[in-house]
C-alpha cells in the first residue's frame, strides 16, 4: 500500500506554497508577508517566541481561516492529517480510542494497525479521558496517519510531556515520515530538539526572521537576537544516550541494537 | 383506540421521549443545556405570535427558537458580553417579551400555566400528528448528523480538517432543537422542556459505553419517566408534566453511585449489630499482647 505511493510519489513534490500570507486581528499584523514551501518527505518546523502568529499560521494553511492577504496554493487532491494539542473531553460522552479513531471514517483494521505503528496499541478500548497526555499525542498522530496524509501537520506535538517521552515522540514522527512518505510541518518550542532532527527551519516572528538548514538558521542574527546566543549553542550539544528504554506503559526495555 | 386521552398522551409523551433521550445526549456533551434553556424559553414568544398571524403554534414556536439560536450565534461571535450572560438575558427576555405580547390579546384567553407546565392530557389528534411527524422528521436528521456532528463535538477543528463542513452540521442540530422544543411544549411545557432533554442522558451515562448506547438509554429512561409520570398523575390526580419531570428526576436519583451505597446498607444487617471493622485498626490490638 504504501510501496505504491512511494513509487507514485515524487521526491521532493511541492505540497503546498504560501506566498506573501497576511492575517489582521483588529488592525494588529499577525502575519505579515510570509512566503513558505512545504515538501514531500521534508520535515518543517516552525518556531518563534510566543504570540509570534505562528498558530495563526498552522490555521491559514489548515484552511481554519482566511488570509486578509497572499494566496496559498496546495497540490491538487492533497491530504492533510492534522494533530492538534490535546482537546478536553467531556466525561459524559462515552468514547473509546477506538471509536475517536474511527470518527475520521477509518476501518476496524487500519485502526488497530495504525495504533500498533504509533505504539498505543494497548489503549484501544481505553476510554479517550482515561489515557495519559502521551498516549493522547500517539492517539491523535495515529488519527492523522489514518488518513493516509500527504502532509503531517502537527501543533506543538511534544508539548507538556517529559523530555524521554519528546524525544520518543519525534523519533516517532521521523519514522513516520519516512515510512508514509509524507511532508510533515510542526510548531515547536523545543529548541535542542528541532535542530536536531529538522531538515528545515523557519523562524517566525510576525514575518520570517530567517529559515532554512538547522545549521544556517541557528547562525542567523535574528535568530540569536530572538533566542540568544545559548539557544544558537544547544542544537551541538543534544545527543541523547541511554542504556536503556522506556517503551509506552513505562516498562525498560533494552535498546535496539541497529538504533530503529 | 385513539379516543382515549390517556392512550393519546401516552403516545404523545413517548414520541417526543424518543428523540428528546438523544437529542439530549448531545445537549450534555456539548455542554448546551443554557443554550437549550434560552430557546426553550423563546417559545413562548412563539406562541404569541403563533396567535397574533394566525397560524400554527407548533409552526411559530419552531420559528421563534430558530430566529431566537440565530441572534444567539450571532451575537456569540460578536463577544459583547460573556456568553452565559448573553444566554441568560436573551432567555428571560424572550419570556417576558412573550408575556406581554399576550397580555395584549384581551379576546384570547391563552392558558398560560398550560404553556409554561404542559398539558399532556389534553393532547388532540392533531396534536399528535404534528408530534409523531416532528419527532420522527428531527430523529431522522439527527441519524443523518450523529457521526459528523459527534465528530465535531469531540474537536470542531479536527473534524473541519478532515472535510466535515461544521457550521452547516452546527446549523442543523440548532433547527433540530428548534423542532424537539415546539413538539415538547404541549407534553412538559416550556419551562420542563430542558429536563426532558437533560435528565435521561444524565441517567444514561452511568450504563453507557458507547454514545449509542446512551442515546438508547437516554430514549427508554424518558419513555419510562413518561409512563410513571402519567400513571401517578392519574392515580393522584398531580399535574401531568411535573409529574413526568418528576419520575425522571426519581429515576435519576436511583441511578447516582449514592445510591448504590445506600440500596447495600439498607440490605444489610442493622448497623448496630455489626461487628467492629477488623481492618480499621490492624495493629493497635496486637502492641499490647
Amino acid at each position: 500500500m504504501n510501496v505504491a505511493l512511494h513509487h507514485r510519489a515524487e521526491r521532493h513534490e511541492v505540497l503546498v506554497k504560501a506566498h506573501g500570507l497576511t492575517k489582521h486581528y483588529g488592525g494588529q499584523a499577525v502575519l505579515d508577508g510570509v512566503d513558505l514551501t512545504l515538501k514531500r518527505g521534508e520535515l518543517t518546523t516552525l518556531i518563534g517566541p510566543n504570540g509570534a502568529g505562528k498558530t495563526t499560521l498552522l490555521r491559514l494553511l489548515l484552511g481554519l481561516e482566511k488570509p486578509s492577504a497572499g494566496a496559498i496554493s496546495a497540490a491538487t487532491g492533497l491530504r492533510i492529517g492534522y494533530v492538534p494539542q490535546p482537546m478536553h473531553v467531556d466525561e459524559s460522552l462515552p468514547i473509546t480510542v477506538r471509536r475517536f479513531l474511527s470518527l475520521g471514517g477509518a476501518s476496524r483494521d487500519a485502526i488497530a494497525e495504525t495504533l500498533r505503528d504509533v505504539g498505543a496499541s494497548h489503549v484501544l478500548n481505553a476510554p479517550l479521558q482515561s489515557i495519559s497526555g502521551g498516549e493522547m499525542r500517539r492517539v491523535l498522530l495515529a488519527r492523522a496517519l489514518l488518513r493516509q496524509p500527504d502532509l503531517l501537520v502537527l501543533d506543538e506535538p511534544t508539548a507538556g510531556v517529559d523530555l524521554n517521552g519528546q524525544a520518543e515522540l519525534y523519533e516517532l514522527i521521523d519514522t513516520m515520515r519516512h515510512a508514509r512518505h509524507c511532508g510533515v510541518l510542526m510548531v515547536s518550542h523545543d529548541l535542542h530538539v528541532v535542530m536536531a532532527a529538522t531538515d528545515h527551519v523557519v523562524c517566525l516572528n510576525h514575518h520570517v526572521c530567517c529559515s532554512g538548514t538547522p545549521d544556517l538558521v541557528t547562525e542567523h542574527p535574528e535568530y540569536i537576537a530572538l533566542f540568544g546566543v545559548k539557544a544558537a549553542q544547544t542544537h551541538a550539544v543534544y545527543t541523547h544516550t541511554h542504556d536503556h528504554a522506556h517503551d509506552v506503559s513505562g516498562e525498560v526495555v533494552p535498546l535496539a541494537k541497529d538504533g530503529s | 383506540m385513539l379516543d382515549d386521552f390517556v392512550t393519546r398522551a401516552l403516545i404523545a409523551g413517548i414520541g417526543v421521549a424518543l428523540v428528546a433521550g438523544p437529542l439530549g445526549c448531545f445537549i450534555v456533551w456539548r455542554r448546551m443545556a443554557f443554550f437549550g434553556a434560552t430557546m426553550s424559553h423563546a417559545a413562548l414568544l412563539g406562541v404569541s405570535l403563533a396567535f397574533l398571524l394566525n397560524i400554527n403554534v407548533t409552526l411559530g414556536i419552531a420559528v421563534a427558537c430558530v430566529v431566537t439560536a440565530g441572534v444567539l450565534l450571532s451575537l456569540t461571535r460578536l463577544k459583547v458580553v460573556p456568553i452565559d450572560t448573553l444566554l441568560g438575558l436573551l432567555a428571560h427576555a424572550s419570556l417576558a417579551l412573550g408575556l406581554v405580547a399576550i397580555s395584549f390579546q384581551e379576546t384570547l384567553r391563552i392558558d398560560l400555566l398550560s404553556l409554561l407546565f404542559g398539558d399532556i392530557l389534553s393532547v388532540s389528534r392533531g396534536d399528535l400528528g404534528w408530534i409523531l411527524g416532528g419527532g420522527a422528521a428531527a430523529l431522522a436528521a439527527l441519524a443523518l448528523i450523529w457521526r459528523p456532528l459527534l465528530s465535531a463535538t469531540v474537536h470542531e477543528e479536527l473534524a473541519q480538517v478532515e472535510g466535515v463542513r461544521v457550521r452547516l452540521v452546527q446549523a442543523a442540530f440548532v433547527l433540530i432543537m428548534a423542532v424537539v422544543v415546539a413538539i415538547a411544549m404541549k407534553i412538559v411545557g416550556l419551562l420542563l422542556i430542558i429536563s426532558m432533554l437533560l435528565i435521561p442522558p444524565a441517567v444514561a451515562r452511568r450504563f453507557a459505553t458507547t454514545p449509542e448506547i446512551m442515546a438508547a438509554v437516554a430514549a427508554l429512561v424518558g419513555v419510562l419517566s413518561v409512563f410513571g409520570g402519567i400513571e401517578a398523575s392519574l392515580a393522584w390526580d398531580t399535574p401531568a408534566g411535573p409529574s413526568i419531570v418528576t419520575a425522571a428526576t426519581a429515576l435519576f436519583a436511583a441511578s447516582l453511585p449514592l445510591a448504590g451505597v445506600i440500596w447495600h446498607r439498607v440490605l444489610r444487617k442493622p448497623a448496630h449489630l455489626d461487628p467492629p471493622h477488623g481492618h480499621a485498626h490492624p495493629h493497635s490490638h496486637h502492641h499490647h499482647h
